[in-house]
């Protein structure tokens, strides 16, 4: 499962960064880069926490050196 | 941390005890990760929308910029992978508890209360950066560049409001809004860069062949607004090294590097240097040259909804809302030796309301680059004490941690290092009109030597037959 969420996190991450570059080529508008860039925030906030959290729990339970500061 | 069957939200915050008082034992210890990762996330941080406009603002030329920024990051790096981390991942201690054994209690009390002032100082900006985005959907009117008190009842409310909400999170949940931070950083980095290039068109770059021409003169064009002082390569590459002067060369980062299980893991500092303190702040120099173009507003809130609209409003809130948890958790830290019968919540909280306080007052944000440069210099001093207590003083026979050792309550060398350092600084910039930018590094050599030759008299003037000490961790 982990699988998915990483692939929908970095989808997420390129629909916040890939916008940009479109409209520097000129091939979308500032408009759209905005709306497409929202979309890959709420996904990313959606789907990273399930794995980032997911990978940080197995390693306090496998990780004696787990620690926070 | 609070065992999962407590319920009462007293008896969680009483049961926290992050063993900060204790030397970090080796099962504690972590990989290079963490450090990339939270160095990362640190230093992309809300702040970074104000730093950038302000080179713009100074009037810094493209290519003074571009290169200052290398090098001045690069020292940086440096400093906190060859002066900081060596000592913190030697000692485990934190700063403050480690400086204790140096300065004294009583001379610690005086530092930890500047130290923690400083550390609100700097988070209260990062509430006045979040509250420039909240205030956008509500019309409330902006502080501009030359604003130094409260500009509005809307700025006033606004500032309260989202002060009040970072200090109870911070109280209720520092490792749970931390690890949220984490989750946000690659985000918050995406971000900065795609709103400088998004902006890049109406700026009149229409391919990469003419980022450089309208760099230069559209913007950072080598003139400053009125006002401020015109800023060279010299300008941005000592900016760029000392920002965060209190944490390398000053000592500050200890408190993290202490869980660093090598300390080459300081060389983690450069993702926080070349992510935040570079893109970043090139990007936030884009954003801003475009609104004041357009003649519109220059806080962080309204330059970054002009990169990234909504997404960048967020952003803006989201950066400094978790950049000024960490910062609240650190002014903590330093509160928590000075109330030491204090908890944590207790003390939070009374950070959280000076915190919130100094953010009312937008001359902290719109004078950011002064005010981190005069939080790196006056802490900086300690950070030399401690460089020249751990490597100096023992190769020339010296005792390590002599206040302890003698049960002194303050050490003279150090204070008398820590005073005159400041003192001379003043006179350098006062009566020879040297800059605050550059007064760091003069000011670590001058406390330095102050603190070994002091040391020296006081030492040999005491006990005449000293050996030569042994290694500190087994003394």
């Amino acid at each position: 499962m982990n699988v998915l969420w990483k692939a929908l996190s970095t989808a997420a991450l390129g629909l916040t960064v890939v916008p940009s570059i479109l409209v520097f080529t000129g091939a979308i508008s500032w408009s759209m880069h905005a709306t497409l860039m929202m979309v890959g925030t709420v996904a990313w906030f959606a789907t990273a926490p399930l794995w980032m959290e997911g990978t940080r729990a197995q390693r306090k339970h496998s990780d004696t050196h787990e620690t926070d500061f | 941390m609070a065992p999962k069957h407590r319920s009462s939200l007293a008896e969680r915050l009483d049961a926290i005890n992050e063993f900060d008082r204790e030397p970090v034992s080796e099962n504690r210890v972590q990989g290079p990760g963490n450090f990339i990762g939270l160095y990362a996330g640190e230093h992309v941080a809300g702040t970074e929308f104000v730093i950038g406009p302000l080179f713009v603002a100074h009037g810094v030329a493209a290519g003074d910029l571009l290169l200052g920024l290398l090098v001045g990051n690069l020292v940086a790096v440096l400093s906190w992978a060859f002066l900081c981390a060596p000592i913190a991942t030697k000692t485990r201690l934190n700063l403050y508890w480690h400086l204790r054994r140096i300065a004294g209690p009583n001379l610690l009390f005086v530092y930890n209360i500047v130290n923690a002032l400083m550390f609100c100082f700097l988070a209260g900006s990062m509430i006045s950066v979040a509250a420039t985005a909240v205030g956008i959907p509500f019309d409330m009117p902006m502080p501009g560049l030359d604003d130094l008190y409260p500009s509005s009842v809307a700025w006033v409310v606004t500032v309260l409001l989202v002060g009040g909400v970072v200090t109870l999170l911070a109280i209720l949940g520092f490792e749970r809004i931390a690890q949220f931070s984490k989750i946000a950083s690659p985000w918050l980095f995406l971000v900065f860069l795609a709103s400088g290039v998004a902006v890049l068109p109406q700026l009149g770059v229409e391919s990469i062949g003419d980022f450089w021409s309208v760099a230069n003169e559209s913007i950072w064009t080598g003139e400053p607004v009125e006002g401020r002082v015109r800023f060279t390569f010299w300008h941005v590459t000592f900016f760029a090294w000392f920002a965060n002067m209190a944490m390398h060369i000053g000592m500050a980062d200890m408190t993290i590097l202490r869980f660093a299980r090598k300390w080459q893991y300081g060389f983690a500092s450069a993702f926080g240097m070349y992510l935040g303190h570079y893109v970043a702040w090139v990007a936030s120099g884009i954003l801003v040259a475009l609104a004041l173009q357009q003649g519109g507003e220059v806080a962080p809130g309204p330059i970054s909804y002009l990169g990234a609209g909504v997404a960048g409003l967020i952003a803006v809130l989201l950066a400094g809302w978790t950049t000024a948890n960490p910062t609240i958790y650190r002014a903590g830290l330093a509160m928590q030796t000075v109330t030491p019968n204090w908890k944590r919540w207790k003390v939070t909280l009374a950070v959280g309301v000076i915190t919130t306080v100094a953010a009312l007052f937008p001359a902290l944000m719109m004078r950011l680059l002064d005010f981190v440069a005069l939080y790196g210099l006056i802490l900086m001093p300690m950070g030399a004490v401690i460089f020249a207590d751990f490597w100096i003083l023992p190769k020339l026979g010296l005792r390590r941690h002599y206040a302890e050792r003698k049960r002194l309550v303050y050490s003279v060398p150090a204070a008398t290092a820590w005073i005159v350092t400041l003192g001379v600084c003043w006179l350098l910039n006062v009566m020879l009109g040297w800059q605050i930018f550059f007064l760091g590094l003069p000011g670590w050599f001058i406390a330095t030597g102050l603190y070994v030759s002091l040391s020296v008299m006081q030492q040999r003037s005491e006990e005449p037959e000293l050996t030569p000490a042994p290694n500190l961790e087994s003394s």
